[in-house]
């Protein structure tokens, strides 16, 4: 598997993420080299979805997966000691091969769901780009967000925090 | 604990518009609390207020020289920033190379079949 390649026919492999300064939202940007079925199949199918969804070291349990117009669900990621990170929320649309549109909420902070939208386009020859678009209540939450390290796996974010903060900030 | 305290004063310093401007005016040069305060439609001691927070949160320094005491950007807390977001498209990256192993599984399992039907419409 190659982790470097600058040849313009593979550009852009690599998850693009932006948060731009001042505006509430997070966007993500990644191509698949897979057709846009397979990958829109890959984000409904419970028994795909578990296979990918979560952090690799954390077990992943699907309490309830109903991807469609109206439909909710809700995953917990529980870590090597037992905790548990529960994220659920509100599925708003889902349109087959093209968008999904849904809340995502975080147990602790029941209160500032992002909105969510991921898009699908088939970029021809079997390639895929998908697009998500987070938007959050206001520029901190947001904020806040990007800091505390959603996915799980709150100890190991902290930890490289405090090295982070730990470092070249002192010296002053 | 303390760590996490000091990474919120400063997501909370940047979460007004007017200090988010301070900070990007600051990143061309540095600015006193006169010059800062002549680009905007408060007064000086509201640009003082926001300096002080922005100090607090350690995103700005004020240099001692004489009177003038100019504001300098503390570029390591930008920094800090940025290194969020590239942890964030890290945990993305890898998320989505799980993905990648999972699409890879579907069309070794697809193929079979897709041939059996030949084509049929999915």
């Amino acid at each position: 598997m190659t982790t470097h390649t600058h040849r313009s026919t593979t550009a852009r492999r690599e998850a693009e993420v932006i948060a731009p300064p001042g505006q509430p939202l997070i966007e993500i940007v990644r191509e698949f080299d897979a057709p846009v079925d397979r990958v829109f199949r890959a984000h409904v199918d419970p028994e795909l979805v578990v296979q990918w969804l979560g952090p690799r070291r954390l077990r992943m349990r699907l309490e309830q997966w109903d991807m469609r117009r109206g439909g909710a669900y809700r995953y917990v990621h529980v870590d090597e000691d037992g905790t548990e990170y529960g994220f659920w929320g509100a599925v708003h649309d889902v349109q087959p091969g093209r968008s999904i549109t849904q809340t995502f909420g975080f147990d602790p902070e029941p209160d500032t769901p992002t909105l969510d939208k991921a898009e699908f386009t088939d970029l021809g020859d079997g390639r895929t780009r998908l697009r998500v678009v987070s938007v959050t209540h206001d520029v901190a939450t947001r904020d806040a967000m990007l800091s505390s390290g959603m996915e799980g796996g709150m100890q190991e974010s902290y930890q490289r925090l405090d090295e982070l903060l730990a470092g070249p900030m002192e010296a002053s | 604990m303390e760590q996490e305290e000091r990474l919120s004063r400063v997501f909370a310093a940047l979460a007004d518009p007017t200090r988010r401007d301070v900070v990007r005016r600051l990143a061309t040069a540095d600015a006193t609390l006169t010059d800062l305060a002549s680009a905007y439609d408060v007064s000086v001691q509201a640009v003082a207020k926001h300096l002080k927070v922005l100090e607090d949160a350690g995103l700005v320094r004020r240099t001692r020289q004489a009177q003038r005491r100019p504001a300098t950007l503390n570029a390591d807390v930008l920094d800090l920033m940025t290194a969020w977001i590239e942890r964030r498209r890290r945990e993305v990256e890898e998320r989505y190379q799980r993905l990648d192993a999972v699409l890879d599984r579907m069309a070794q399992d697809e193929e079979p079949s897709l041939r059996r039907q030949e084509g049929a419409a999915s």
